[in-house]
């Protein structure tokens, strides 16, 4: 076996964003590191909207980022800490739309290590230097300047190692210009590791520590070094030194440390500043538990600064300091806003607020104004004693404020993100769908959702109207070459031709030239100013001046099919003859002399748009009735002959010619496609070769079963192609690669551009009578979300077999559940306490839960119906029970009636793993499975992780025991059981009497019922531990498994032990087996091994397109959707192979990561091909393309026809 | 132990201790031992974005918060060490 891996949407977590000047324009740019992948993202200052410039997969994982600017410079660079082992400088180079690999430094080893540093990083704000930290011990400081010729240069690194200390924060100081400096957070553990009595573990004291880098000496020194507080978790920049132009100083210099409830301002020899973090004032806060702060950005004005701080429950605080030059007079805090907790925050000069969520979709915010004089209560460390550092080990009375909905930001953008998929299901659940959607469980807490992905781009109906008949087509124009928008849209009818202008509304005219009595064939705007109708009998010119100038066809012919350019028009005749008119340099319409016979009816011609700045496109494609394509030249000394020719399977219905980039063929230039639809639905589409007007490069496509159809349109003031049959496609370029999607919308029988004032970049298409006006607003994208929120964290769900709901259990771990609730506000308002409602009843989506201490679980079972996206149903958990798994049980005792086992847990911790009392709820379907109805409760000894209907009962995987159940009338009764697996049973799957059991870390068991003498034996198992995640099976040997840190791998049984276990009646032979390696009696043989660098969290074996082949989907927990796919032939594996041999070869890790070392990071891979990798194939500069192809004894064009081929085949998309 | 070291290797050893922070040796202690492979899963655990996230969302702890505690667990992961017996 032979997979191939193919990433269909990439992850769409953020785990680290800054902001930046990065292409050395004035607009600022954020760029993003979505842990493997890193993102350019421009926010549109006029409309707020975010759209992303360039992405691009690095091979390896993100861990720190930071924005770079030389003193003097305009333009930031952006460096990357990675699991390489080097610190990579990278510049955004705006002509090539790319990331250029500016330095690339080695240091240490490859991997997330504990003394590799690659984990923290800070630049001086100076620009001079940085400094690149590891979990542990090593800090290495490179020096940056520029040479000569003004190209940023890096110095060997300098070490400012501290053995046995744990880094947790560093920072870059803002010194103005004396030598750079940065802080870090220290604590040493030498002392506490040789104290047998755990005082010197007490006594651990955290260290703020300068590091100087003396830049005369080339040398790191410790400047300053005191303790601080031990909960510190984070720093923040401070801004100081002196401006150039004036004595004055910027602000204090130092640096806030955040610690558990209290912010402290630190430098040296200056007084300690400190405030307590406020708290909500919630009738339900813990008090015990610390306050956190988890994100902070500083932002400077002119002639000031402020923080603004995030704790972990999402409150934003705006930090102010008070300072006379460098005296720091007063710290103060209060509350801003609440926005989604972040895992980075940033503001943009032009008053945007960027919030990458940890969880969900991110943000882009507003400022409406700075909470500069609100009612805010503001809290100074003026107000306590010696600004509170009076006792610096005891807390400062805790200070509180009531979050609010947003008063100071405003939300004006949302960037859509699957990031933590829990689980997901890949069924076909739509009526009218060949093609299975997604359904993925994600978010966390109130922002969880369950979205049902699509393969297509999602539409937006601007205007939609009914007609009085059906018309055949639609067309818009303008009136004149540089008008902005179109002024007229012109329905064609059996019978007749409607024409109705555009302007406020849209209505009917009369007086326009057009012909209302006939149909039409074809609309343009003709040279400057004017513009044609082509009808069955005619042409109409109609110049500016209303004047017409007719062409008529012979007696007893008719116009069958016309195209049309700016500049020529060619129409079709009954009698299979071309006739071709040009306009001549006095706005003269001409027919060319001579008429050219096609000897066969011709169904569709195309020609196309007039290249800037000539006469005439050359070319003009007809096809006939007799299955063929020719090009016909309309060049001046060749006019209307026969270029070439192309056969085809079916008669074409429609033919559309484009000049469209594909940077995969051609980088600067566009590619003038043709484009040929058949009535079979299948489309052909060309490459129409510019010198000698052959057609080469043919790639085939199905579309669907009506013939095709096919209109040129604008996208994002592009040319692209809509194709419609019985689903509608977008061809598209973005981001100067092609695209072909189809839209999620009615069917269309015609469509055509629309352009007018309020909608600039739409379309108009018809649907039987209906007139439908809409645009396309996130281009780029391939799956269409629809999301419905649910209430918890989702943890797993199951579809019901025929009514097509969801049923989903949600779980949140130190959350208080509502019964929970409801009995500790009562035990308040019996101590007197008065309730404040208001803050009880705050929007848990916006604001989350409070926080309850560990071993609180609130949980439930929510009953979906994902087709109509609407909550049918919510079952509630009491007495602190959480639910881990759930199953659709048919139990054979009660004549296999649907029953619902939900495996939950009481009072469940974590790590430990324990609980007061697992139990394995048995529901049943009422009201057509709209409720539930609890028939009982079985206890189990440990949290039953997994459960599954198995020949008519229940198979339960209870800690590290399996179990077969069946239903009893006040119990579920215990059959049999097996309690040999390693640590806890996490997945479960069969086929006829074989169970694979996944188990927490030491991968899957294969198992079997042995009914007659009722036995659960296992017979084999992996022979290294794996922490499964997620598992499915690909066949009755094979399983294919996901990983906790990232790998898929498959796992197959020799079919020889497999029959001799199937033929054992009894199962007594397995039984008396002698184990092997301490394990079972057989072994499993690993397939394939790849890393995916996201944890896995679902595997599906499903057939994407309608007939084709079945591929594995897999989901990550960062948002990452894949397939890997099973090569067909040997050939196909020897040349992908080889390809990819070549592509690593070209080192495109954009943090420096070797491929191979990547994909192999915990076990080498196996027989399993990048398919991304393979794929950048197509952004290579032309002459490696072609030294590659060569190598492979290939063209390029081949290349890319079979990496297109093997994505399309496979999923679609 | 590699080859340039064969020869060198007691003068140098207790220079690449201290310089590799986490290598073993002949008289390692249990302890020792068990202390380096914890504080080494913790560091990976915060180097991986997808172990924190997914630690995040067992907890129901803010990825901040995980990445926070585990740091701090590193400085004595497995309680005291043993009295010595000397």
């Amino acid at each position: 076996m032979h997979l191939y891996n193919l990433t269909l949407q990439p992850p769409t977590a953020i785990t680290q964003a800054i902001v930046g000047n990065f292409s050395g324009a004035r607009q600022q740019e954020i760029i993003v590191a979505r842990g493997t992948r890193l993102e350019l993202l421009r926010p549109d200052v006029q409309t707020g909207k975010v759209s992303t410039v360039i992405a691009s997969d690095v091979f390896g994982s993100i861990r720190s980022l930071t924005a770079f600017r030389l003193t003097g410079g305009t333009k930031d660079y952006a460096i990357v800490g990675s699991d390489s082992g080097r610190i990579v400088i990278l510049d955004y180079d705006p002509k090539t739309s790319s990331f250029v690999k500016i330095h690339q430094e080695t240091y240490g080893k490859s991997g997330a290590r504990r003394i590799i540093p690659g984990q923290y990083i800070a630049a001086d704000p100076k620009g001079r230097s940085v400094m690149i930290a590891a979990m542990e011990k090593a800090k290495l400081v490179y020096i940056l300047n520029r040479d000569a010729a003004a190209n940023l240069t890096i110095s060997s690194p300098l070490e400012a190692h501290k053995n046995n200390s744990i880094i947790h924060h560093i920072v870059g100081l803002d010194v103005g210009f004396e030598n750079p400096t940065f802080a870090a957070l220290e604590v040493d553990y030498s002392e506490a590791d040789q104290d047998p009595t755990g005082e010197a573990f007490n006594n651990a004291e955290k260290l703020l520590t300068y590091y100087e880098l003396d830049l005369g000496l080339n040398h790191v020194v410790r400047k300053w070094s005191e303790p601080t507080d031990p909960r510190a978790n984070l720093l923040v920049q401070v801004p100081g030194g002196q401006l150039a132009s004036s004595d004055r100083y910027d602000g204090p210099s130092g640096v806030l440390v955040c610690c558990e409830d209290h912010i402290i301002y630190r430098h040296m020899d200056a007084p300690q500043h400190r405030v307590p973090i406020p708290r909500r004032r919630h009738p339900l806060e813990d008090k015990e538990r610390g306050l956190l702060i988890t994100s902070a950005v500083m932002h400077k004005m002119k002639g000031a600064f402020f923080f603004l701080l995030q704790s972990e429950e999402g409150d934003l605080y705006k930090v102010t300091i008070e300072h006379d030059e460098q005296d720091v007079r007063a710290l103060k805090i209060k509350y801003f806003d609440t926005v989604p907790v972040a895992s980075s925050l940033c503001i943009l000069k032009s008053g945007f607020l960027f919030v990458a969520a940890e969880f969900g979709n991110h943000h882009l915010y507003q400022f409406q104004k700075l909470g500069d004089d609100d009612n805010e209560p503001e809290f100074s460390s003026t107000m306590y004693p010696n600004f509170g550092m009076d006792t610096p080990t005891i807390a400062l009375p805790p200070a509180y404020f009531r979050p609010r909905g947003l008063d100071n930001l405003t939300l004006v953008d949302e960037l859509e993100s699957l990031d933590a998929i829990v689980d997901a299901k890949v069924v076909n659940l739509l009526p009218n769908s060949d093609s299975p959607q997604i359904f993925a469980a994600c978010g966390r807490g109130g922002r969880s959702t369950l979205r049902m992905l699509r393969h297509g781009l999602d539409v937006e109906e601007v205007v939609s109207s009914d007609l009085p008949g059906i018309p055949n087509a639609v067309w818009t124009t303008k009136l004149k070459e540089d008008d902005p928008h179109d002024s007229y849209i012109i329905l064609s009818f059996v019978n007749g031709t409607l024409v109705l202008s555009i302007g406020e509304t849209i209505e009917e005219v009369q007086d326009t030239g057009f012909l209302s009595s006939s149909p039409t064939l074809a609309v343009q705007q003709l040279g400057t100013s004017a513009l044609l109708q082509v009808h069955p009998h005619g042409i109409r010119h109609v110049l500016s001046d209303r004047r017409v100038n007719e062409w008529r066809v012979p007696q007893g012919k008719t116009i069958v099919c016309a195209t049309t350019n700016r500049r020529q028009v060619v129409v079709a005749l009954s009698s299979a003859e071309l006739v071709y008119f040009e306009l001549d340099l006095e706005g003269q319409l001409n027919e060319y002399q001579e008429r050219k016979a096609m000897g066969s009816t011709v169904l569709a011609m195309s020609v196309g748009e007039v290249p800037e700045g000539r006469q005439r496109t050359p070319f003009l494609a007809v096809g006939c009735e007799d299955q063929t394509v020719r090009i016909i030249s309309l060049d001046p000394e060749s006019t209307l002959e026969t270029i070439s020719l192309q056969a085809l399977t079916s008669p074409p219905s429609s033919i559309c010619i484009a000049d469209m980039l594909d940077a995969g063929i051609n980088k600067i230039q566009p590619t003038m496609f043709v484009n040929i639809g058949l009535q079979n639905g299948v489309l052909l589409r060309t490459v129409l070769d510019p010198i000698n007007g052959q057609l080469t490069d043919t790639r085939t496509r199905f579309l669907g079963t009506r013939p095709i159809k096919l209109i040129r349109v604008q996208v994002q003031r592009n040319p692209g192609i809509l194709a419609l049959s019985s689903r509608s496609w977008l061809n598209y370029t973005h981001q100067n690669l092609m695209h072909f999607t189809p839209l999620i919308f009615e069917n269309l029988d015609y469509a055509w551009s629309f352009s007018a004032e309020l909608c600039p970049e739409g379309l108009i298409g018809i649907s039987g009578s209906v007139l439908r006006i809409f645009q396309i607003p996130k281009l780029g994208t391939k799956l269409k979300q629809d999301s419905i929120p649910l209430s918890y964290t989702p943890r797993k769900m199951i579809p019901h077999p025929s009514n097509g709901y969801f049923y989903i259990i949600e779980g949140d771990h130190r959350v208080m559940g509502e019964e929970a609730k409801q009995k500790k506000l009562e035990e308040l308002t019996r101590q007197g306490k008065k309730i404040d409602e208001e803050m009880l009843n705050l929007p848990p989506e916006v604001f989350g839960r409070p926080k309850a201490p560990a071993g609180t679980w609130a949980s439930g079972i929510h009953i979906v119906s994902p087709v109509d996206a609407k909550t049918i149903n919510f079952v509630p958990l009491d007495n602190n029970e959480s639910a881990f798994s759930i199953a659709v049980v048919p139990f054979a005792a009660q004549g296999g009636e649907l029953t619902l086992v939900v495996g939950t847990a009481q009072d469940t911790f974590l790590a430990p793993r324990s609980c007061t009392s697992g139990f394995l709820r048995t529901y049943r379907f009422v009201d057509d499975g709209r409720g539930l109805e609890l028939l009982h409760k079985t206890e189990t000894n440990d949290v039953p992780l997994a459960v599954m209907a198995f020949q008519g009962r229940l198979i339960a995987g209870v800690g590290k025991a399996l179990r077969l159940y069946d239903i009893g009338k006040k119990k579920l009764l215990r059959k049999v059981e097996n309690k040999n697996f390693g640590c806890a049973i996490v997945t479960l799957n069969t086929q006829g009497s074989r169970i694979l059991v996944g188990d927490m870390q030491e991968s899957v068991y294969y198992a079997v019922y042995k009914a007659p003498e009722n036995r659960l034996l296992v017979f084999a198992d992996d022979s290294q531990p794996r922490w499964v995640t997620a598992t499915t099976m690909v066949d009755y040997f094979t399983v294919a498994a996901g990983d906790r840190f990232g790998n898929v791998f498959v796992n197959r049984l020799d079919a020889k032990v497999s029959d001799q276990v199937d033929e054992d009646p009894t199962g007594a032979g397995i039984l008396h087996e002698k184990g092997l390696l301490m394990g079972a009696p057989h072994k499993t043989q690993m397939l394939a091994h790849f890393h995916v660098g996201d944890i896995v969290t679902s595997i599906t074996k499903v057939a994407l397109v309608a007939g084709g082949r079945e591929v594995l989907l897999y989901t990550g927990l960062h948002g990452t959707i894949g397939i890997l796919v099973p090569f067909v032939s040997k050939e196909d594996v020897d040349f992908i192979s080889t390809l990819e041999q070549h592509m690593r070869t070209e080192q495109i890790s954009l943090v420096g990561r070797d491929h191979l070392a990547w994909r192999g990071y915990y076990v080498p891979v196996k027989a399993v091909v990048d398919g991304d990798l393979c794929e950048t194939f197509a952004r290579l500069p032309a002459s490696k393309q072609s030294s590659i192809a060569n190598e492979l004894d290939r063209t390029v064009g081949e290349v890319l026809k079979k990496l297109e081929q093997l994505r399309v085949t496979a999923s679609g998309f | 132990m590699s080859s340039e070291l064969r020869y060198t290797a007691n003068t140098q050893l207790e220079h690449l201790h201290a310089r590799y922070t986490g290598t073993g040796h002949a008289d390692l202690t249990k302890y020792e031992w068990l202390t380096h492979q914890h504080r080494d899963t913790l560091s990976s655990i915060v180097g991986h974005p997808t172990l924190t996230s997914y630690l995040a969302i067992a907890d129901g702890e803010a990825i901040g918060r995980v990445k926070f505690e585990m740091c701090e667990r590193m400085l004595q992961p497995c309680g005291p060490p043993p009295a010595k017996d000397d």
